[in-house]
């Protein structure tokens, strides 16, 4: 279940990863989840610790115990500024100390309504149309679906290393680390 | 306004390389001192410092796009202009964040700590001025700081080899620790620079190759740059940080904003300060050291009323070339140590660049200490790569991250006075300060040096066998904010008090129990990274503060 999108807006946003970062003889968005870790992240204070810094120092995958799973609690300070980014500032004045602030979740409702409640139904060449007439949003979901696709797995994106897999990369390799012949040789 | 908890020997303002040293250096001599930092604490556990912290990861996320190690951009915004033409500000927002954080800018650097050679001190002395920049001689000389050179470099844990760079500057000794494995990439650049006729040499880094201080060796996670070391191997600023609370005589109060120091009869008395929970409160001391880096030790000053008008100007960035290119081979940059070889045969004129400098009609020009490196992280690979269907197969050929590698040259950036950090008219950060703004354009010299550097570092590259080169530069056409985090000069030196902030010793002229312990005092930037630099001033300097 989504913890921030709607069931439609979900829909929606995973079709509009699936045409940034398409499946092929390797998976996708789609397979990695990206939707997922839009939603974690624009919902991220629907958790606690909110879902805003992995934990550290080791993921587990390379040895450690497996501390990226707990997140970091944020100081006052820190909530005021990810609630204040994600949420926008909706004219509270603790959150208005250099004015208003259009917050990721408004404009992804704008973004969405631009590309079409019917988007998801739209063929693909239409989909890539309306991606390409609204250059400032598909840049904004596309960051975070870059994110969402070769980050670290425990935001809720890249599921099953499969961003990580078909590109070769080890992902966070603490603390194995690379040898010195891995460092040094072809 | 509350009384803080009691009194110390000496407030220290950051907790970064230089206000860590100063730490240090104070509670060795038996000083007590406390420590403000505005950042989170992630790096050492306050309670029992023998213990760091586990706070860093190998996490993109996190500390590329997520500011872990802050500024946070909304709570401290910064803002830039060129010049006062385009009006009171063109960008507001993220400003050069170097981290604010306990360690400062030593937790995200990859550890690069190179000596200045002598000829850095004297810059006006050796190869004379340039119209519309400040240049000047530092008012001390290499030989005077090299013993607190040796100090520093066995205080932090360096990795390197006295032997390799033919342009350095004579040494006492031998490095504390033998270069770290050098990466695949820049065995190839190095080959094909020393066919070039340059001397590439193993770069001297604050990351243990053996473990050193009761820390581990670095195992080449890749993660570096930009990175806090999930296991501590690099010695830059924990190293200091960690012996000056172990010794009982510091305390560290991090989340702690320093809004002002108190100044009376000339003298300061202390600091008046924003706690954590929003509380002010004043802390007494018969020394401050400000050691808030480049940028914000400025910016406190000014916050504090003091008037002397040379504060904030001459800030010098470094002007970095990028010469990049696509290697047949993948070269995997994220195994490593983000930056394992440099040259300096780009940094020192010689007859060929001295007559293009004359055709270009200035005087001379000096670039820069040149990184070997490629990009390590698929993100940012992703991000400047295409959406929808060529995504996949670019990311598959991966010629902007496994088969890229090149070069960065840190070229030197010289002062102009009217180059200058001041306080915006109107943008405030969180608690209501006015915060700092850059007015910054880089001088033909550091543009004439780029674009005769540059050709040479792609023909370079190519004989190392890359395909295709490119050549960006920050700041640049696409960007006018200089990117580079080696921020100085904003509280020059020198022995005259109407052309310098403070002495050679750190000293503000005006309130002379105030010390410098960052890189703001450099008159000049030289090409390379700051930090073992204003470790050794802060060693020399504080030492002298503690002999009284």
């Amino acid at each position: 279940m989504p913890v921030f999108f709607t069931a439609d807006e979900y829909r929606q946003v995973e079709a509009v990863c699936a045409r940034l970062i398409p499946t092929d003889q390797d998976p996708g968005a789609t397979e990695a989840g990206v939707v997922d870790y839009i939603d974690t992240f624009l919902g991220a204070f629907s958790f606690d610790p909110p879902r805003i810094w992995a934990g550290g120092a080791f993921s587990g995958r390379f040895g450690g115990s497996p501390g990226f799973a707990t997140f970091h609690r944020l100081t006052p300070l820190d909530e005021l500024a990810w609630r204040t980014r994600i949420e926008g500032s909706r004219g509270l004045p603790e959150r208005e100390w250099n004015g208003p602030v259009v917050g990721l979740q408004e404009r992804y409702r704008e973004g969405l309504a631009l590309l079409g409640a019917d988007f998801a139904d739209a063929a693909p060449e239409e989909q890539d149309r309306r991606l390409s007439e609204h250059t400032g949003f598909t840049a904004l979901i596309y960051e975070h679906a870059c994110e969402g696709m070769y980050g670290a797995p425990e935001y809720g994106g890249n599921r099953g290393l499969v961003g990580w897999s078909y590109i070769g990369f080890a992902g966070d390799v603490q603390p194995r680390g690379y040898t010195d012949e891995e460092v040094s040789q072809p | 306004m509350t009384p803080g908890s009691r009194d110390f020997d000496v407030i220290i303002v950051g907790s970064g390389p230089g206000g860590s040293t100063a730490a240090d250096i104070l509670t060795a001599a038996g000083r007590s001192v406390v420590i403000f930092e505005k950042g989170r604490n992630h790096l050492i556990d306050v309670e029992d410092p023998s213990r760091l912290a586990s706070d860093y990861s190998n996490d993109e996320i996190k500390f590329m796009f997520r500011h872990f190690l802050g500024p946070d951009p909304l709570l401290e915004p910064r803002t830039f202009r060129r010049d006062e033409a385009e009006g009171d500000r063109i960008r507001t927002g993220e400003v050069n964040n170097v981290p604010s954080t306990v360690g400062g800018g030593g937790t995200h650097a990859d550890g690069k700590v190179p000596r200045f050679r002598e000829e850095d001190f004297r810059v006006l002395s050796e190869w004379g001025p340039v119209d519309g920049a400040s240049v000047a001689d530092w008012p001390l000389t290499y030989a005077d700081l090299e013993p607190a050179y040796t100090e520093a470099e066995r205080l932090v844990g360096v990795a390197g080899d006295a032997d390799a760079n033919p342009f350095a500057s004579w040494r006492s000794g031998p490095y504390p620790m033998a270069p770290g494995a050098p990466m695949y990439g820049a065995l190839l650049t190095s080959a094909a620079a020393e066919k070039f006729g340059w001397h590439p040499y193993p770069g001297p880094t604050a990351a243990n190759s053996v473990p050193y201080d009761g820390r581990p060796a670095c195992n080449n996670c890749g993660f570096c740059a930009f990175f806090g070391c999930p296991i501590h191997a690099k010695g830059d600023p924990v190293a200091s940080l960690r012996r000056a609370l172990m010794s009982g005589r510091a305390e560290l109060r991090s989340e702690t904003f320093v809004s002002r120091v108190l100044v009376s009869n000339g003298l300061a008395t202390g600091v008046e300060y924003v706690d954590a929970a929003g509380v002010t409160r004043t802390e007494r001391a018969a020394h401050v050291v400000l050691a808030a880096g480049g940028l914000e030790t400025p910016r406190l000053l000014l916050l504090s009323g003091f008037e002397h008008p040379m504060i904030g100007r001459n800030v010098m960035f470094h002007f970095q070339t990028y010469v990049l290119g696509k290697m047949p081979m993948r070269v995997h940059p994220h195994k490593g140590r983000a930056v394992t070889h440099l040259h300096d045969d780009n940094l020192v004129p010689d007859d060929e660049s001295l007559a293009a400098a004359r055709a270009a009609g200035l005087p001379w020009f000096k670039g820069g200490m040149v990184e070997h490196a490629g990009p390590a992280h698929p993100v940012v690979e992703a991000r400047f790569s295409p959406w929808g269907a060529r995504h996949k197969d670019t990311m598959r050929a991966s010629e902007m991250r496994d088969h890229m590698w090149g070069f960065c040259m840190q070229g030197e950036d010289l002062p102009q006075p009217t180059n200058r950090v001041d306080l915006d008219p109107t943008v405030r950060d969180v608690r209501g300060f006015p915060v700092m703004r850059v007015t910054y354009k880089a001088h033909r010299h550091e543009e004439v040096a780029s674009a005769y550097y540059a050709p040479k570092l792609e023909a370079c590259l190519k004989l190392a066998g890359a395909e295709w080169a490119f050549t960006h530069t920050s700041p640049g056409p696409f960007d006018p904010v200089p990117i580079s985090r080696h921020v100085a000069g904003t509280v020059r030196m020198g022995t005259d008090a109407a052309t310098s902030v403070c002495d050679a010793w750190g000293r503000l002229h005006d309130v002379p129990n105030v010390v410098i312990a960052d890189s703001s005092p450099f008159p000049t930037g030289a090409g390379y990274g700051p930090t073992l630099t204003l470790i050794t001033l802060a060693i020399r300097n504080i030492k002298a503060l503690a002999a009284g």
